[in-house]
Order: C-alpha cells, then sequence, then structure tokens
C-alpha cells in the first residue's frame, strides 16, 4: 500500500500531462454557439442590392438555409469565396448572405468582380442582426432547418474538407428527418 | 571618441527609441469612446460589467480592455441597454443568450461548473488530510527513540570512564 502511494504523484503528473497534451490540438476558436437549437432571431433589415427592400426572417425561404456571414475586410472570406459558389449550386440549399459591418460600395463590387451566389444579402452594416446571431467576426456560417431552428454555427472558412466534415453529415440528417415528418 | 563618451551617446540613443516607443504605444493604448451617463452608478456599473464580460473574438481580454470591433459593438449595446434601465442579471442574461456562457469571466455555478468553483476547496481539503495524517505518523515513534533505563546506565557508565 505504501509503495503505491509512492507512485501516486507520478501517475497524476501523467494524468496531468494526457489532459495539457490534449489541449494543445484543441481550437481556441471552436466554441458552441449559444443559438443552436433556438429559433433564428427576428429582423427587419434592408437587403444589400436594393435599400428599399427590407426583408425579414420569414424571407429566409428554404428546407435548409445557409446564412453566411461575410464582408469586404475580411480576407478569409475572400478565400472561402469560390467553395461557397459551388456550394449554392446544390438544389437542396439555400444560400444567404450577411453583409457584416460592411460598406454597400464595397460590397457591391466584390459580388460583381466574384460571382454573388446568394439568394440575396442581408446588409447588416451596424451589426445588429449579428449581436443577436452572437457572430464574432467573418466569416461565420449557420445552418437553419425547415422549422427555423438554427442547427449549427461554423466560424471559419468553408473549403472542401470542413464541408464534407462539418457540414454534410447535417444536412443529410435534416433530409432525413424531413422524410420522417419531423 | 573616448569610451565613456560612447557609453553615453549609446545610451541617450537608447533613451531615445525608449521615449519612442512609450508614445507609440500610448497612442493606442486603450479604446476611446465616449459615454455619457445618465448618473453615477450607471457609470459605475459600466465599468463593473466591461470588466466581468469577456470579448468573444480575443478571448483572454475582458470588454473593458479590447479593441476589437466587436467589443466595440458590445460596450455600445451595453451602454443602450444600462440607460434603458435593464438590471444587470438582465444584461448578463442578453449577452449569455447571444455568446453563451463564455462570456462570463466568473462562470455561474451550474453542474458544469462545479468542479470549477469546488475543485479548488476540494484540493485544499484532501491537501490538509494528508499533512495532518502525515504529521501524526511522525509523532508516534518519538518515544521510542528515548533511551531505556538500561541504555542510560550504559551511557552513564561510559562517560564516568572518561
Amino acid at each position: 500500500m505504501n509503495k503505491l502511494i509512492r507512485f501516486l504523484p507520478l501517475v497524476l503528473v501523467l494524468a496531468l500531462g494526457v489532459v495539457l497534451y490534449r489541449g494543445l490540438s484543441l481550437n481556441p476558436q471552436d466554441m458552441p454557439s449559444a443559438l443552436v437549437g433556438k429559433a433564428m432571431p427576428e429582423f427587419s433589415l434592408q437587403t444589400l442590392n436594393d435599400p428599399d427592400r427590407t426583408v425579414t426572417k420569414a424571407d429566409l425561404k428554404g428546407d435548409i438555409v445557409l446564412l453566411n456571414v461575410w464582408a469586404t475586410w475580411c480576407p478569409t472570406c475572400k478565400y472561402e469565396h469560390p467553395y461557397l459558389v459551388d456550394i449554392a449550386k446544390d438544389p437542396q440549399l439555400k444560400l444567404y448572405g450577411l453583409n457584416y459591418k460592411d460598406e454597400r460600395r464595397g460590397a457591391l463590387q466584390w459580388l460583381a468582380k466574384y460571382e454573388d451566389p446568394y439568394v440575396f444579402s442581408i446588409y447588416d452594416d451596424t451589426g445588429s442582426l449579428g449581436l443577436d446571431l452572437g457572430v464574432f467576426g467573418a466569416p461565420e456560417t449557420f445552418v437553419i432547418d425547415h422549422h427555423g431552428i438554427i442547427r449549427k454555427r461554423y466560424a471559419g472558412a468553408i473549403e472542401t474538407r470542413v464541408w464534407r466534415s462539418e457540414f454534410k453529415p447535417l444536412i443529410a440528417q435534416i433530409i432525413a428527418e424531413r422524410k420522417e415528418g419531423k | 571618441m573616448t569610451k565613456a563618451k560612447f557609453i553615453i551617446n549609446v545610451l541617450s540613443f537608447s533613451l531615445v527609441i525608449f521615449c519612442f516607443a512609450m508614445v507609440l504605444n500610448s497612442a493606442n493604448a486603450s479604446p476611446i469612446e465616449t459615454y455619457q451617463f445618465k448618473d453615477d452608478v450607471t457609470k459605475v456599473r459600466f465599468q463593473a460589467l466591461t470588466k466581468e464580460l469577456r470579448c468573444p473574438k480575443c478571448q483572454n481580454q475582458n470588454l473593458a480592455d479590447s479593441n476589437s470591433p466587436i467589443s466595440v459593438d458590445l460596450r455600445r449595446e451595453l451602454y443602450g441597454l444600462l440607460q434603458e434601465g435593464k438590471a444587470d442579471s438582465e444584461i448578463v442574461n442578453f449577452m449569455v443568450e447571444r455568446y453563451g456562457e463564455f462570456v462570463l469571466y466568473r462562470p455561474r455555478v451550474s453542474s458544469v461548473t462545479y468542479i470549477l468553483w469546488f475543485g479548488p476547496a476540494l484540493l485544499m481539503f484532501i491537501g490538509l488530510i494528508v499533512v495532518i495524517m502525515i504529521v501524526r505518523r511522525k509523532s508516534e515513534p518519538e518515544e521510542e527513540r528515548a533511551l531505556t533505563t538500561q541504555q542510560k546506565e550504559k551511557l552513564k557508565h561510559l562517560l564516568k570512564d572518561k
């Protein structure tokens, strides 16, 4: 018994080492959103293209809605842009943009220059909807299901690997749920 | 150039560099915003809340410390909520609903945070028990170390010889 106790500190240190070692490979930006499982918050904002057109939550139509937070000041948004163009081609999804704390002119130029993958972009120059969504940077992408419930928040760029591992399974799951009539 | 002169030159040059660095640093040291509060209590509450709430983007800074755009927004929001007359608990709930428990530098007591709140006390308690055990075990054999009567006799005998 006494001999075993002698090894206790060693065991504790090893256990601590394992815990800390695991911490090295964790991404501190990868935080669960407080809104997962909750309804999309209400809003009433202009669209990017047309200052006279006001959109609300009801305008985000589609069984599976992707809401992509983007801005021209965000270099990573430029990186993920071609992937979004690809994703928008999927008929099962509807991709909407949330132009976050940006300038209208520059944002329109950006869409003209690259390509506009969005059904429309919400123009949120003050970041008010962004605040209600708990957005703290760009890009971020939300998945909203057919009941208007936020199912996922992904902070960071979407690219092929991320799309396959983070989004594909969830989308398949939502489609399955809908077929079952949930 | 003599050695002394050279040293003085080097020193004054470093002093200039140092002062320059200080000026540059102080230029972006803290966020500059001016808010007019309706009373002093609100001001104190604002200061307290910006210290307790964490910036979601820059994870080791509170709202008062951070210059990031999201912190500027959250400070503005906080100011608005305070001016509306919202209670501290309502404001904290507002933030937690959007950014999660993460924004609280002082996490709430819940089943998830029990280990944070009571872990240190538990470790202290375990440490105390270990210390008591060690102290008790050591004090026991003290009596055995004293000399027996026979040994004392022998010692006296040996000392007398000298």
